[in-house]
């Protein structure tokens, strides 16, 4: 069954706040979207609606930090993104333990377009001192990642979800391992390793079956963490690969993409490096589905990309 | 202290430090002493994160950093960073500089005390040049929605800030009839005069104990460079620090005024 990782994080945090009176929840006229309407109607004690000030909502909840809550903040994450400053001073600076939610993650939300988009949001927090930045393939992953935040995490984080549907892709029964990259489709030394995050998994997951057809063996990784990074696994893995690809809905300027080339530089891995995602340009309105391939990370955009490579390299 | 660390913003200190003193020394609750601190503690945030030298001088006063330390202000290593900075000194509570943030930090603190029936207060200082910044009139349309009486915003309006006079790089007036649209219980003062400081801050209390639903503002008229008769109402002052012999005329003149 898919699920929007929106919709699993509300039906997550409705769940948790259950045994976890120190949970609060902020939004910015959204709460239907973010689905944090879902903690407001069991909880509305806890619950602060803060109108269309989202500079505020993020204060607000580093203060309500500071007395010992644990405020869960929700946006879209391109409008939550937009104040930095406040969340690079008020949040980052101060090590508040407050959880930014930012969802509609990328072009994937279709026809609202460019302003509605969050495609630096990863970015730009990743480059924050003390920020976790997190992002689930799946409603699965998003249960366990919630459970991670409530329950272990220390000081801030951003957690980047999706307004569209994605299907099931989390292992039945798979311990979650915090930080770390999770194999989702494996294969025998594979000649391509493909690393993706959030949406771009299954994508990916989608990528590798047309490209079995073609011959080509890939494999595909999932990285929920994008700080911290599993840079350890990211090197392993790449051994041997003809090529790595990363997979995001996101600029592959500061996303997964940079993740792993910064892995590569650091120790020196001369696997050829493919960088899908939105190469340095802004969104635009249309079906999410038709702007996954305008864009080049449709599951067939992706095949055809990968194997185009490994023609050439033949 | 300025001096020694050769930066930092002396007008915007001494305009100030009147109204800090007063609200540390007579008005907070549960602040006498670093070892006695509790949950039920007044709170206090510097939105105006650049007089935080006035602010060190009375915590090092009341036990809370070393009066040793204030000389490495602004040093590397130091405690004393140029700006307030609640993790290497929690009783800051907030982190601030970027101005405009203080006050939603504050209404945070202020709807988690609340959260917790605790009575306690929480202050929060601006500067009048802060005000232009957006984030302020966010706070200020939400806490009185959220009832935050527990909320007092002091503004220390000394009419300078980088650039020039405030109502020359950009006017705010009338302040006293904005709060009041937003919804706040507006005091105004003369934020050098002891007793109507003190006034206004137990006038607060008193609505806060007595069930208003309002948050207050307290619009305090205060003078840059107050005491030091060559900074006063000087802009140039704003972030330039006195020489050594400047600083030590400073310093005769306030210990005069001071006897």
């Amino acid at each position: 069954m898919s699920k929007a990782t929106r919709q699993a994080f509300g039906e997550a945090l409705a769940k948790l706040g259950e045994t976890h009176p120190e949970i609060v929840v902020l939004d910015a006229d959204l709460a239907k979207s973010t689905k944090s309407e879902l903690f407001a109607k069991k909880f509305p004690d806890r619950f602060f609606e803060m109108g269309i000030a989202e500079a505020n909502m993020i204060g607000t909840a580093a203060g309500l930090s500071f007395t010992g809550k644990l405020p869960f903040l929700c946006s879209f994450g391109c409008f939550l993104t937009g104040r930095y400053d406040t969340i690079r001073l008020s949040v980052a600076y101060a090590q508040a333990n407050v959880r930014m939610i930012g969802t509609h993650a990328g072009v994937g939300i279709g026809d609202d377009g460019h302003s509605q988009m969050g495609l630096e949001d990863i970015s730009l927090m990743r480059a924050l001192p003390t920020m976790g930045v997190f992002q689930p393939m799946d409603a699965k992953e998003t249960e366990h990642l919630m459970d991670f935040l409530v329950k272990e995490w220390k000081g801030p984080a951003y957690v980047r979800l999706t307004r569209q549907a994605l299907p099931e892709l989390y292992p039945a029964g798979a311990p979650f391992k915090p930080g770390k990259l999770m194999e989702i489709r494996g294969a025998k030394n594979p000649q391509v390793v493909c690393i993706g995050s959030g949406a771009g998994v299954a994508e990916a997951v989608g990528a590798s079956e047309k490209l079995a057809a073609r011959g080509i063996t890939m494999s595909v990784w999932n990285a929920h963490s994008l700080k911290p990074f599993d840079d350890e696994t990211t090197l392993k893995i790449a051994q041997g690969a003809k090529l790595v690809v990363t997979v995001e809905d996101h600029s592959v300027i500061g996303g997964l993409g940079s993740c792993v080339a910064e892995a590569f530089a650091s120790k020196g891995a001369n696997a050829p490096l493919m960088k899908l995602g939105i190469q340095d340009l802004f969104g635009e309105s249309g079906e999410g589905p038709e702007l996954f391939d305008k864009h080049g990370i449709s599951a067939q955009a992706i095949a055809d990309q990968v194997a185009a490579r490994i023609a050439e390299s033949r | 202290m300025l001096t020694e660390a050769k930066s930092g913003h002396p007008g915007g200190s001494l305009s100030a430090i009147d109204l800090l003193t007063a609200l540390w020394f007579k008005e907070m609750r549960g602040v006498e002493s670093p070892n006695a601190l509790t949950q039920d503690r007044d709170r206090f945030v510097l939105s105006k994160g650049h007089g935080v030298p006035a602010l060190y001088a009375i915590l090092a006063k009341k036990g809370f950093i070393k009066v040793s330390d204030l000389m490495t202000l602004r040093k590397t290593g130091s405690l004393l960073q140029g700006h307030p900075d609640r993790v290497r000194m929690p009783i800051v509570e907030a982190s601030t500089g970027s101005l405009g943030q203080g006050l939603s930090v504050a209404q945070g603190l202020a709807m988690g005390l609340k959260m917790d029936k605790k009575n306690s207060q929480v202050f929060c200082m601006l500067g009048d040049g802060e005000i232009q910044e957006g984030q302020v009139w966010e706070a200020a349309m939400s806490a009185p929605k959220f009832k935050l009486s527990n909320l007092v915003a002091i503004l220390d309006a000394n009419n300078g800030q980088i650039d020039g006079a405030v109502d020359q790089v950009m006017p705010i007036e009338p302040i006293a009839d904005k709060w009041r649209a937003f919804g706040w219980h507006v005091i105004e003062i003369n934020g050098h005069d002891m007793v109507e400081i003190l006034r206004a801050y137990s006038e607060s209390r008193t609505l806060h104990e007595k069930g208003s639903t309002k948050p207050v503002f307290i619009l305090a008229r205060t003078v840059k460079g107050k005491g030091v008769s060559f900074m006063e109402n000087n802009i140039g002052w704003h972030g330039v620090v006195p020489k050594s012999e400047e600083a030590k005329r400073a310093i005769d003149e306030l210990r005069k005024a001071g006897k």
